[in-house]
């Protein structure tokens, strides 16, 4: 990317090495590097295809339901006092989140590459479902890694893959978490490789990952433009998402980087607090290596990766995407968190006030909304990506609270 | 002047026979432990030292890389710590050529200037890092070179003859064929096609191929010592050492022995091997 490219626009990288200014990249093991080569050259072609593009908006109509409505969240609004807020819908989604987005352009790739195996790491299990639920559309092979923490505190999900015909495999190294999945998902990609397309589910990785899933996610804020067109007859004012890796937060964010005058947020989790166990890698982490690109990391002063810690299963990675990393160092994006009870208070509010049960995920999202909303002028317009929907967490919440379901 | 490196090679060509090359993990199950089987395994028969940097999360390494990694960790390991161990074996050893092979994010955080400065100065010759390819060459590979340390790089089944010469390019010391694609400690491979990955490498490059991952005993090393200038082992020697340590995974007194036990059974089988005859 040209230094004039990038004063221009937001929207150039990342460069054809995979850099998004010094984040990014692709480290990873030789043994890899073909694949990788070849998947670049794969996903390049099929961006250029009309069929591939026609392929990809038919199963976004008739099969995921697009596009999601973009909801004017009134009782929210009236509670609030301020912001006129939207709910971007992605919780409406088939499989009811927006990994399966990504998952849909990856699996048609996949497809046109003549790779029957897939394989995917999962942390809340969402993506792991939507990759479950593709691989079953199309009769590909589906190997899920998921740490063994995870398995435990989301079996609706991990049960939701068995019944779509996936293999499960629950984790049992490091951390047990989403970051020893993705470790796992890589080690079985090294061992496979001819035969496996590795569908990662979120904008980290190697490159040419972190750009193609930011690609595929952009139909939530392609449609958000429109939408809101339509609905207000302009632009938002501000966005809100939740980052974990960052999939959603750069699908709504990155077609409105370059209206200089919106207000972007990205809300990473907070954990504990920021001063405990958290999961907020830009604002509490150091930039470093990790699982093919460079990218903030929660680290140790060895470089060793550190415990991330989140309610959310979905957030519970000591990375994020390089993109919002460079977004970070640039200051176009402003990054904050939010606590795991933030967003449990958040989950319950938006529950009541407009019927909709978000995931603990999006709830950290919402939590900020209610910090921020109170605060804008009734004319602002603000819109929360409502990522995935919270059934999935019904079990963990129930627990929190003291329920017995 | 020549390098440890070259010069152990050479010592090698001279006795007709392949070297072995050993993998074990710094700090692993603690530092004494760790600096005894250091010191200990040249005496036993390997010719060159390769010991693992720990990283938290080793993405191309197999269970007992792994949980060596994290034994080590445990125990307070760090890349100050190993680059003393480092110290302390060159002090004893001059000629064995060291190398250190692990994850770049350590050496990154580390600094990586800083890093080679001191590295050279405690007496590596060497560095594998396993997630740097040539597409990543300006991060490590040409400072490393700059700074007279070798950077030593993988080459694995899948890289054929039209990736060999970017994989090849600014190699130094010499060239570790991966011998399966997987992870290190998994399958066993197939000779027969080993020595044909050996010859396909050696017509792009004067530089000796080594060949690891799967390599288990004796009978392993001296049948791919047929057709490699050497043969790596590590996680046969790490599953050694686990054997022997106690419930908390504490070294006992059999620790050190059942390494060099083994790295003796490996080296009479790369000596069994005469390539005189080929040279």
């Amino acid at each position: 990317m040209s230094a004039k490219a990038q004063t221009n626009s937001y929207r150039t990288g990342p460069d054809e090495r995979g850099h998004f200014g010094m984040f990014g990249g692709r480290f990873v093991a030789e043994t890899l590097m073909p694949n990788i080569l070849e998947l670049e050259k794969a996903y390049e072609e099929a961006k250029t295809d009309p069929s591939f593009k026609a392929d990809m908006d038919s199963y976004m109509t008739h099969y995921i339901g697009r596009p999601s409505p973009l909801y004017f969240a009134e009782r929210m609004t009236e509670h609030l006092g301020g912001a006129k807020v939207y709910f971007k819908r992605e919780e409406l989604n088939h499989t009811g989140a927006h990994k399966v987005n990504n998952v849909l352009g990856q699996i048609l790739l996949a497809r046109r590459m003549g790779k029957k195996r897939i394989i995917a790491e999962t942390g809340a299990g969402q993506h792991g479902v939507a990759t479950a639920t593709l691989c079953a559309r199309f009769g590909l092979e589906c190997i899920v890694y998921m740490g063994a923490v995870d398995v435990e505190r989301q079996k609706p999900n991990v049960f939701r893959m068995k019944m779509l015909g996936a293999e499960v495999v629950p984790v049992q190294s490091g951390t047990k978490t989403l970051k020893d999945a993705m470790n796992e998902a890589l080690r079985d990609w090294v061992t496979n490789v001819s035969t496996t397309f590795y569908c990662i589910g979120t904008v980290a990785g190697p490159h040419p990952y972190p750009a193609m899933v930011r690609d595929f996610q952009c139909v939530i804020g392609n449609e958000t433009r429109e939408q809101m067109m339509q609905a207000e007859g302009r632009l938002p004012d501000s966005l809100i998402a939740c980052v974990g890796g960052g999939s959603n937060a750069i699908g709504l964010f990155h077609p409105f980087l370059d209206d200089r005058g919106i207000e972007i947020y990205g809300v990473e989790a907070a954990g504990h607090g920021l001063d405990k166990l958290h999961a907020a890698s830009l604002t509490g982490g150091r930039p470093g290596v990790l699982h093919g690109n460079r990218t903030y990391l929660l680290m140790d002063s060895d470089g060793q990766i550190q415990d991330a810690h989140s309610i959310s299963a979905g957030l519970d990675y000591p990375g994020i995407g390089p993109e919002h990393a460079w977004l970070h160092d640039v200051g176009r994006v402003n990054y904050i968190s939010a606590t795991d009870q933030e967003a449990l208070d958040a989950f319950q509010l938006c529950s009541k006030l407009e019927g909709i049960l978000p995931a603990l995920e999006s709830s950290h999202a919402i939590a900020k909304v209610i910090e921020l909303a109170p605060k804008k002028p009734k004319d602002h317009l603000m819109v929360v990506n409502i990522s995935g929907r919270g059934d999935k967490d019904i079990p963990q919440i129930a627990e929190i609270l003291g329920a017995k379901i | 002047m020549t390098s440890r490196i070259e010069a152990r090679f050479e010592k090698c060509r001279a006795e007709g026979r392949a070297a072995l090359v050993t993998y074990v993990m710094a700090g692993d199950p603690d530092l004494e432990t760790s600096f005894e089987i250091m010191r200990s395994l040249p005496k036993a028969g390997a010719d060159i030292v390769e010991f693992g940097m720990p990283f938290t999360d080793p993405m191309a390494d197999g269970p007992a890389i792994q949980a060596a990694g994290l034994r080590s960790l445990k125990g307070g390991q760090n890349t100050v710590k190993t680059l003393d161990l480092v110290r302390r074996f060159r002090k004893e050893d001059g000629e064995t050529p060291i190398i250190l092979m692990g994850y770049f994010n350590p050496i990154y955080v580390y600094g990586v200037e800083r890093f080679l400065t001191d590295a050279k100065e405690a007496g590596v010759d060497g560095l594998i890092v396993v997630d740097l390819p040539p597409e990543e060459d300006d991060e490590l590979c040409l400072p490393a070179l700059k700074a007279g340390l070798a950077f030593i790089r993988l080459a694995t089944p899948t890289t054929d003859d039209k990736r060999l010469p970017a994989v090849l390019a600014n190699t130094a010391g010499f060239v570790y064929y991966v011998s399966i694609t997987g992870i290190t400690g998994a399958a066993t491979p197939d000779f027969g096609q080993v020595s044909t990955a050996v010859e396909r490498i050696k017509r792009h490059t004067p530089l000796p191929v080594v060949v690891g991952f799967g390599v288990k005993n004796g009978a392993h090393a001296a049948a791919i010592a047929k057709g490699a200038d050497g043969v790596v082992v590590g996680s046969a020697l790490i599953n050694a050492l686990k054997g022997t340590l106690d419930s908390d995974e504490r070294a006992t007194s059999r620790t050190v022995e059942a390494v060099t036990t083994l790295v003796k059974d490996l080296s009479e089988g790369v000596r069994s091997v005469s390539k005189r005859a080929a040279a």
